[in-house]
């Protein structure tokens, strides 16, 4: 009994980690490169919206997932353009963002669809062999694709990070930009490429909720989950196995707090609520100690000779 | 001379331009829907200016953006991004509300003068946790201000819908999530006849109080200088944390008193709708909107926070008249923000053309001048 | 010749007004102005009032009765500034539905005792404070909580049921008890589980929640609010019974949701129209419930005895 207990609750923090992981991981890419973006939670409703309508008019996920994928870049263009060079104030320019998306999706949800239904979207995917390992095989390997994909995405973004000239150059253009561009590497190109890419995976995020984890679309969907990715960039400094880290961790704190109400333990929900948000502070407060360096070029426009 | 000056207006209207702007691409959404967009941008002006209780309503909706907005500058001055204001206001609103429910008796004045306090120190305290934990446990605020405004929603439902609820909500039965109508002595007088009260001039005096504060004091011009370059700061002997929290804290006082003035000034009672901008509607959002707007400058977010709560209060009427959605105002107030944050480039730009050119006048002045001789 | 002018001026102005009375009292619709906290198809509380003054319209046709709508009026403010406009604009009736509502309703009503107001959930009609011309409506949740409980009861295999609420206040706090109560009397060692969202829109966290209750064995579930859709997701997925409120829900998951409780809203509105005609502004409190129609259970058969027909049929139960 106390085994499927814990089974349950991992599980249930794996689906709700999977949107925190796309839309951080996706964050820490700008920020690594200096470019701070607010509007995550907007990109990621258009991305929900946009992936939902396709398989509403097309019955197909995967083409779902590519129109989520393509807004996404869109948005991370238009991010990129006005962070990058109209070196617009950052923080409120995500705020901008966030409002814009939000409006938009729920607009183009009210117009093209207008009622709530339901969708099939991507069921569980048992992988051969490992699914049937007692515990493990069911908490790790029979969740759906989005769900592999976000966690296959950690390992891949470290490497490309830590073990390739371009990680090389986004970490370069995010701490001395004035240095990486005298070696020349072209500071406007790498920028506008993370956050495009940035920009993608928050499309897959919000396309995760719609077409795979929940299935239906709503306005505001994601109810502010957005905001709590880009903290979670912060939580996990820049290093995506930390990010993982810090998404694991936060919607662990939620899926006990769920389990704990659902068990009729007699502390008002309230409080059991605030809890994932309490331990997260708690934790990052802890593990002060460690010398956290943010991109020294974070929310700093680049100037040629400033 | 004239040619610089003409320059100088110019610039000072790009922001306008690119509100403009945005209201064209907005229109043309608005026409795509099937509405008149000149009878729908009709009645935003007429929503936000239209009649006495428009302009009313458009000033009591720019007063908390005012108070967060305040809050921003200070904490923007500093190097560090503030975006717990919905949390701060529902400290202050709580705490102020908290006190009245508990001292209905007293005198007016003092009533009032003591729970806008109580709400000042209890937004003040909620910021100062944030700048704590970043200026001694390097927390960043983003994280820690986002997380608390969390916290602080789910401890207002829980007090709502229980130890504050109103005590008539329990005996009817209904349940409503809010508080008793909170003394009249605590009521912030009106200033005309409409819903337009007292807290709008507090307000302003606070924005010119924060004025002489960054500019005219000592702490003042140490908050603005660790958020121009901590290095140089730590190098003079400035206590760069002490600053960094001190800003917070300052910042988060702004935003609480904020909230303390909504609820004597507007609403008299707390009410929530569960969600984390529930009761703040959020102010504590567009406030650092309006900061930017006003180029983070206290005087600047007054007449900033004014045209957004004109734009929010017209747009709402707009939504009514025209019958659209509400969420095409959504995303019309998000591509207002993001053509205006946009502009600045433009006016950046010119302002370097501006400077450029000046020198290249004096310089062409020295060499003549020097010619001549 | 100015006399002559003048004069045809005078017949033109008085046949436009003689014509103008005559068709205006004939002519004049009811007009509804419509406040709501969100939009009207977030598939719970607002729209299920925007659908019934939808069927009223068409009802009546559009010559009788009209009606204005304000979305998205959570900000109390907003809305205040919006009911005093529609007041002032000389609508018949202005509807703020909402419980925040109504102590903007207490500032602005004594303003036009010409325009009737009505809110809800609830039963305060002010009438201690010498206001006259507002309304309440209530409707009884916890009577079709206790009917959806029962029927969830007879139906649950496990014994365990899983409810999913936003805050426990109002119409969800008086729902779920009365499905508490249902349950009870039929099942008394039943588990009901309770779980608190904390909003009234996050459908990722009330998805995870049933997910949870289904672990804990809950093969019943219900909840209220409009994030209750990821919810009936995960009954069609997992294979649970969803009970609704609110609006008829079994569109969402047709072979799950077994039963939903409507808010018939006409039930208030018609009467309430009618007094308003009739020159009474206020004063009453609308009931909707059982007895009086203005709760309606919906049942759904598909989710009730769908599969059994269809397996009879499929051959896969045999009776002869």
């Amino acid at each position: 009994m106390e085994v499927t207990i814990i089974i349950g609750i991992i599980k249930s923090a794996i689906r709700l980690a999977t949107p925190y992981l796309y839309a951080s991981i996706g964050e820490t890419l700008g920020q690594l490169s200096g470019v701070l973006n607010l509007g995550v939670d907007g990109v990621m409703l258009m991305g929900a919206f946009v992936a939902f309508y396709t398989v509403t008019q097309t019955g197909s996920l995967f083409l779902g997932l590519l129109a989520a994928i393509l807004v996404g870049a869109v948005f991370g263009l238009l991010i990129a353009f006005i962070n990058v060079t109209l070196k617009a104030e950052q923080g409120i320019s995500g705020i901008g963002v966030y409002i814009f998306g939000l409006g938009l999706s729920s607009l183009l949800f009210r117009v093209l669809i207008g009622t709530v239904q339901t969708i099939n979207g991507f069921s569980p995917l048992h992988i051969p062999l490992i699914s049937k390992i007692p515990i493990f095989g069911e908490i790790f390997f029979q969740q759906n694709i989005l769900v592999y994909g976000a966690f296959l995405l950690v390992p891949f973004t470290w490497f490309i990070i830590n073990k390739t000239p371009l990680g090389l150059s986004i970490r370069a253009v995010g701490q001395h930009p004035e240095a990486a561009d005298s070696l020349g590497v072209n500071i406007v190109r790498i920028r506008y490429l993370t956050v495009i890419v940035g920009g993608m995976l928050s499309g897959i995020a919000g396309a995760s909720l719609s077409i795979a984890l929940l299935n239906v679309f709503q306005q505001n969907l994601t109810n502010g989950m957005g905001f709590i990715a880009v903290a979670l960039v912060y939580f996990g400094a820049w290093r995506p196995i930390s990010v993982l880290a810090g998404a694991l961790l936060f919607s662990t704190v939620n899926a006990i707090q769920i389990w704990i109400q659902v068990q009729g333990v007699n502390i008002p929900s309230d409080f059991t609520l605030m809890l994932p948000y309490i331990v997260t502070i708690i934790v990052l407060t802890a593990m002060a100690k460690r010398r956290v360096r943010p991109p020294k070029a974070l929310n700093k426009p680049f100037e040629r000779g400033e | 001379m004239n040619d610089r000056n003409f320059r100088e207006i110019l610039m000072e209207l790009i922001p306008l331009a690119a509100f403009l702007l945005a209201l064209t691409i907005g229109t043309m959404l608005i026409a795509m829907l099937g509405i008149n967009p000149l009878i729908a941008y009709r009645s935003l002006i007429q929503g936000a200016f239209g009649s006495l209780n428009a302009l009313a309503d458009t000033v009591v909706k720019a007063t908390p953006l005012l108070f967060v907005g305040l809050g921003i500058c200070i904490a923007f001055r500093a190097g560090v991004l503030n975006i717990g204001g919905e949390g701060q206001l529902v400290l202050g609103a709580l705490s102020a509300t908290i006190f009245c429910l508990n001292f209905p008796d007293l005198p007016g004045w003092i009533l009032i003068i003591l729970s806008l306090s109580i709400g000042l120190l209890c937004g003040a305290f909620w910021a100062g946790i944030a700048g704590f934990l970043k200026a001694y446990f390097n927390v960043n605020e983003i994280l820690s201000t986002i997380m608390l405004n969390y916290i602080a929603a789910y401890g207002m439902n829980y007090l709502l819908r229980g130890p504050i609820m109103d005590p008539l909500q329990i005996q009817l039965g209904s349940f409503i999530p809010q508080t008793a109508r909170l003394s009249r002595m605590a009521d912030l007088p009106r200033l005309i006849p409409t819903r337009l009260h007292f807290g709008t001039v507090i307000a302003i005096v606070f924005a010119i109080l924060v004025y002489i504060l960054l500019w005219r004091t000592t702490i003042g011009f140490r908050i603005r200088m660790v958020g121009q370059n901590i290095q140089a700061s730590q190098a003079s002997g400035v206590d760069v944390k002490k600053y960094m929290v001190l800003a917070f804290i300052l910042s988060g006082a702004l935003i609480g008193l904020g909230g303390a003035i909504e609820v004597i000034g507007v609403h008299h009672r707390i009410f929530t709708d569960g969600s984390v901008s529930g009761f703040t509607g959020s102010a504590g959002f567009n406030g650092i909107v309006a900061a930017l707007f006003g180029q983070l400058h206290p005087i600047g977010t007054i007449p900033a926070s004014f045209l957004l709560g004109a734009l929010l209060t017209g747009a709402n009427k707009m939504q009514r008249v025209v019958q659209i959605p509400s969420a095409l105002i959504g995303a019309l107030n998000g591509l207002i923000v993001l053509f205006v944050v946009g502009s600045e480039f433009i006016r950046r730009h010119q302002s370097k053309i501006m400077e450029k050119t000046a020198e290249v006048k004096d310089s062409c002045q020295i060499k003549q001048n020097k010619e001549k001789h | 010749m100015m006399k002559l002018k003048k004069f045809i001026f005078c017949i033109a102005i008085t046949s436009l007004l003689v014509f103008s009375l005559a068709f205006g009292v004939n002519a004049e619709p009811f007009k509804v102005a419509f406040i709501m906290p969100s939009t009207i198809n977030d598939f719970a509380w607002s729209q299920s009032m925007y659908d019934a003054l939808m069927t009223i319209q068409e009802q009546m046709g559009k010559e009788e009765f009209q009606f204005d709508y304000s979305e998205s009026m959570f900000v109390v403010a907003d809305a205040a500034a919006a009911i005093r406009d529609y007041a002032s604009e000389g609508y018949d009736l202005v509807i703020a539905h909402g419980s925040q509502y109504g102590s903007s309703l207490v500032e602005i009503a004594p303003d036009f005792p010409n325009t009737s107001f009505a809110w809800g959930s609830t039963a305060n009609v002010f009438t201690d404070q010498g206001i006259k011309n507002i309304f309440a409506y209530e409707p009884l949740a916890e009577q079709g909580g206790f009917v959806n409980g029962v029927l969830a009861a007879k139906l649950s295999r496990s014994g365990v049921f899983g409810v999913i609420g936003p805050i426990e206040t109002g119409d969800a706090k008086h729902y779920t008890e009365g499905f508490k109560a249902g349950i009870e009397s039929v099942n008394p060692e039943a588990q009901v589980n309770v779980t608190w969202i904390g909003s009234y829109s996050d459908v990722a966290l009330a998805s995870e929640a049933a997910q949870t209750h289904m672990d804990a064995g809950a093969d019943v579930l219900t909840g209220t609010s409009q994030m209750v859709v990821g919810a009936i997701g995960v009954a069609q997925q997992r294979g649970a019974y969803w009970f609704g409120y609110d609006v008829d829900q079994s569109t969402l998951a047709p072979q799950h949701v077994v039963s939903s409780v409507d808010v018939v809203w006409a039930v208030a509105l018609k009467p309430m129209i009618e007094m308003i005609k009739k020159g009474e502004m206020g004063g009453k409190i609308f009931t909707l419930n059982l007895e009086n129609g203005g709760l309606k259970i919906v049942v759904n058969e598909e989710a009730l005895v769908g599969k059994t027909i269809e397996d009879i049929i499929e051959g896969k139960i045999m009776l002869r």
